[in-house]
């Protein structure tokens, strides 16, 4: 019975949540944590950091974090039911939507509207960032390592800014840090 | 231009299990090469066009693309086989990355490792949103409708249809009003 209305649960919170990540899946994080953290309780907001960092890993669209949280509540079948959920609905969407092309793609009022738009999404997806660090850090056992982790934050955030090298090397050193200092 | 090859269906649904499979940190640059340079399938113009579409839709755009191209050429089988192949791999992956979080995600020896990549994750998200706010160099009435956002998501922790519903028109309206000043001093 509860494992029937998590499925449920997770199954309508993403197919909700899926119709709204407009310019990418990272913009919808802040409504997946309040989902999965502070509305089902499924896991803590460190064990959704870390799912977080972990679907980095893998390679795919970046809403691969959803079948690990699926996988969380309800094992493999979970982990489809919420992929299924994620990408169903927007991909009906973008079968209907085909033939609208070039005429809509370069039309002005919809480069005005995106304008207008895309602030909200990038401050959607700063905001995703805070959500997580504060997620990585309170999941450290000591003020020092709390600091460490916000300082390795920190320094991720630089590098991903002000560099245009892979952002892979800052999940390798975080892991490096966080092995030989954390513990 | 004209040198384009429209795919066969094993070739469709192989070409898009490439691309899930190599895209690492990111679909989107392994998508264009496939589609655009290695397989010719569509022309630059136009695969930037479908791309486009892809991100005025919910979803992810690379995920829309495929629907749209796979249609394009061979109608719902298409649009099914370039999905299927889009995910097929990172699925596999994704499944063994659970198994190892299973494992080892809570083990005293692990867990400070995976918090290390949490915390550098975390950055990496802020990283790409200053990124993209320096690309975009929005007007400063537009800076200052992201912060709210964020505020509104990070500190207050509205839900998102609200923060849509309350910012959109906002931004809108922010920018309907600075394209029609610069008609108007035209």
């Amino acid at each position: 019975m509860s494992e029937e209305s998590d499925l449920w649960a997770l199954m309508t919170g993403f197919a909700a949540i899926s119709l709204l990540s407009v310019g990418g899946g990272i913009a919808v994080l802040p409504e997946m944590h309040r989902l999965v953290v502070e509305q089902q309780g499924w896991m803590d907001s460190l064990g959704f950091a870390k799912r977080f960092a972990l679907a980095q890993a893998a390679p795919g669209p970046n809403i691969m974090v959803v079948g690990l949280i699926g996988w969380e509540v309800a094992g493999l079948i979970g982990m489809f039911a919420a992929m299924l959920a994620m990408c169903g609905p927007t991909t009906l969407l973008a079968y209907g939507f085909f033939r609208l092309r070039a005429s809509l793609g370069t039309a002005l009022w919809l480069r005005v509207i995106e304008r207008g738009m895309v602030p909200i999404a990038i401050g959607l997806i700063a905001a995703s960032g805070v959500l997580l660090a504060t997620g990585a850090a309170a999941g450290a056992g000591s003020t020092v390592a709390t600091v460490l982790a916000a300082a390795i934050t920190l320094g991720s955030t630089v590098f991903v800014w002000r560099t245009r090298r892979s952002p892979l090397w800052v999940l390798a050193a975080g892991a490096v840090l966080g092995a030989s200092l954390l513990g | 231009m004209s040198d384009t090859v429209a795919p066969t269906k094993p070739a469709l649904f192989l070409g898009y299990a490439k691309i899930g499979l190599l895209g690492f940190g990111g679909v989107a640059a392994w998508a264009r090469r496939v589609i655009v340079e290695e397989r010719r399938w569509l022309s630059e113009r136009d695969y930037a066009e479908v791309l486009g579409l892809g991100q005025i839709l919910p979803g992810p755009n690379v995920g829309n693309a495929a629907v749209m191209i796979g249609r394009r050429f061979h109608g719902l089988a298409g649009a099914l086989l370039a999905t299927s192949g889009l995910y097929v791999g990172p699925l596999a992956i994704l499944v063994a990355l659970a198994v190892f979080y299973d494992l080892y995600g809570t083990t005293p020896g692990v867990a400070p490792f995976m918090q290390g990549v949490a915390a550098a994750a975390a950055g990496m998200v802020m990283g790409t949103a200053l990124k993209m706010a320096g690309n975009l160099k929005p007007p400063i009435e537009l800076v200052a409708v992201g912060v709210l956002a964020l505020a509104a998501a990070a500190v207050l922790r509205l839900p998102l249809p609200l923060i849509v519903l309350v910012f959109a028109p906002l931004g809108v309206w922010l920018s309907l009003r600075r394209a029609w000043r610069a008609e108007a001093a035209k």
